[in-house]
């Protein structure tokens, strides 16, 4: 009966490898190849050998994916608030100051204008490395912003998701984020705004209860883990072996939970494409 | 702790001053936020022993479920089953009946009682999917023929299984919330129970949310949070003080709008006491709600939930 919600801080804790021995963070933990970091970064974070897909940074997604310098980024002066007084083992604050020094972003979401393949868009950008991407208000927030401006200017929405859920520190406020961001969502459609969700490993627990199922269009990189509950608490509960592609896109993809799976070369192409269409081809 | 809470009630309450919205929504809220205020001046902050007395009472096997408030204030009841796709969820109890004189739609999570079976048969109040995919059948029945939403709260969250994942657990919360938001229709949630995180939240997107007097709201169970943080599911007691699910506490941050009384000792020592102060407190929320134009009601339970957090800049 105990955690059966998972959180990011589970994923801080978690042992990255618990087989082997720590890698590189440049190894493929598939295929054990290595690489630069100029090569990785050349080859958009793809294993040239067997096409593992290694985590994109907020900052570094936005090169790959938007037409270059026509990020705009908007309300980036805002910053999480302590509403808890939370301490574990440490404060929450301290957390977020760590958190800020090592990621160089203000929270775990970035949001602006920009363009892919010229098409207007407004864009939120999560990113994974700050505390798991966790939602919290600042991510509830900009999230719903970002919905607003789409609305104002009246172009469509993407949104490139990387979280593993609610940010435990902010206590029920956290939760609330996630009804906030159904309800931007639902003033999005209903002023027929475009909304096109992209799940990147891992997209998981409150973002799943929330918007990053409620796009137009749902796509996802290969091997993204999507469930709502993360694989070691499910285990725990069944007591059993899971499937070997429990939650992640694949499975997901099978079951009719997803529009496409997309690889991270494609991704770009597949936008404009997207945009374009739901632009009526202008 | 309680002057930063002021501080920022505080905050809020000049904010919504500012508004000028038409309506009396606004003015509900200052109201509400003034009387908090005034319950913090005279310094009632809950100890770690009352918070977890909360925890327990919420989690008594003897409280009171949906059923036995359904059995006490819902006359001529029919429970809907199934989500006409794959099966009927036996977590989720939903189905119309008469509320104080007008047709209502009744949602809620239902825990079993007693022998292992039956707390089994009902999975603990744990639904799968379908059961939230049964929810938004009833609740499309609601919108359609005009009758107020009420949703009881009682789950530990949704259910952690393989299956829920494959038919896409996180995805029926998103839509089970989507659909409350789109409800043209008035809809009050009270949690009676537990709020377990994201199996709550798909129920909790109403014009009116309230909390019984012993029940717990929160984004995580005090075991799971004490687990993580300090890896000691024994610490849960530290935990529950740390994020405090409590009713006072969710009112103060104004997750919630209201606190229904429970009968001296907890609900579950006297059912239809708890019931008959349930159903006031539904009743007068629904009577305010219903003065209320359909769209103007959805436009303002939109807005609630979009001021909801805490951020600096």
């Amino acid at each position: 009966m105990a955690s059966r919600i998972d959180v990011s801080i589970e994923h801080k804790h978690a042992p990255p490898d618990p087989g082997g021995p720590k890698k590189h963070p440049n190894t493929c933990p598939k295929c054990s190849s290595h690489y630069r970091e100029d090569e990785l970064i050349a080859n958009l974070r793809v294993c040239a050998q067997c096409g593992y897909h290694f985590p994109v940074g907020a900052l570094e997604r936005i090169q790959q994916l938007l037409d270059s310098d026509s990020f705009i980024e908007e309300a980036k002066e805002l910053r999480s608030a302590d509403p808890l007084s939370f301490f574990d083992l440490r404060s929450y604050k301290e957390r977020i100051a760590e958190a800020e020094l090592k990621t160089g972003l203000g929270d775990a979401l970035l949001m602006g204008q920009a363009k892919i393949e010229d098409q207007d868009c407004q864009v939120t950008v999560m990113d994974f490395s700050f505390m798991g991407g966790s939602m919290g208000s600042v991510v509830g927030e900009k999230f719903a912003r970002a919905c607003e401006r789409a609305i104002e200017r009246h172009v469509p929405l993407v949104s490139v998701n990387a979280s593993g859920g609610a940010r435990m520190q902010e206590g029920i406020f956290s939760l609330m984020q996630v009804p906030k961001t159904v309800c931007a969502v639902e003033n999005m459609h209903d002023a027929r705004v475009p909304f096109i969700n992209v799940l990147t490993h891992p997209t998981t627990a409150g973002l799943l209860a929330s918007f990053a199922t409620l796009g137009d269009v749902t796509i996802a990189e290969p091997g993204t883990l999507m469930c709502f509950t993360g694989p070691r608490v499910v285990q725990q509960t069944v007591r059993e072996d899971l499937p070997d592609d429990f939650g992640r896109a694949e499975a997901n993809y099978r079951f009719g939970h997803l529009d496409a799976i997309v690889q991270r070369q494609e991704l770009r192409a597949v936008l404009g494409k997207l945009l374009r269409l739901f632009n009526h081809g202008r | 702790m309680a002057g930063e809470l002021e501080l920022r009630l505080r905050d809020r309450l000049a904010k919504l001053r500012g508004l000028h919205l038409p309506g009396s929504s606004v003015s509900d809220e200052v109201r509400r936020i003034e009387e908090q205020i005034e319950v913090m001046e005279t310094g009632d902050e809950r100890s770690e022993d009352e918070i977890w007395h909360s925890v327990e009472l919420a989690r008594h096997p003897e409280r009171p479920y949906t059923l036995d408030y359904i059995e006490r204030l819902i006359s001529d009841w029919v429970e809907l089953h199934g989500d006409r796709a794959r099966m009927d969820d036996p977590a989720i109890v939903s189905g119309l009946g008469s509320f104080a004189g007008r047709t209502v739609a009744v949602i809620g999570h239902q825990k079993g009682r007693g022998d292992a079976v039956k707390r089994v048969k009902r999975n603990f109040g744990m639904a799968n999917p379908e059961g939230y995919r049964k929810a938004m059948r009833v609740m499309a029945i609601a919108d359609r023929h005009g009758f107020p939403v009420i949703t009881l709260l009682d789950t530990p969250g949704a259910y952690p299984g393989v299956a829920a994942e494959q038919h896409g657990q996180g995805g029926a919360l998103a839509a089970s919330q989507a659909t409350m938001a789109r409800l043209l229709v008035p809809t009050v949630a009270c949690v009676i129970g537990e709020g377990g995180s994201g199996g709550a939240v798909a129920f909790a997107l109403a014009d009116r949310v309230l909390m019984q007097q012993h029940a717990i709201y929160s984004v995580i169970s005090p075991e799971g949070c004490a687990t993580i943080l300090w890896r000691d599911a024994g610490q849960a007691r530290k935990a529950a003080a740390a994020f405090k699910p409590d009713a006072a506490h969710c009112l103060e941050l104004g997750v919630i709008d209201g606190i229904v009384p429970e009968p001296e000792g907890g609900a579950h020592t006297d059912f239809d006491n708890a019931a008959i102060m349930l159903g006031q407190s539904v009743r007068s929320a629904l009577e305010e709600l219903e003065q209320v134009d359909a769209e103007e009601l959805r436009r303002r339970r939109r807005a609630r939930f979009r001021s909801l957090g805490v951020v600096s800049s």
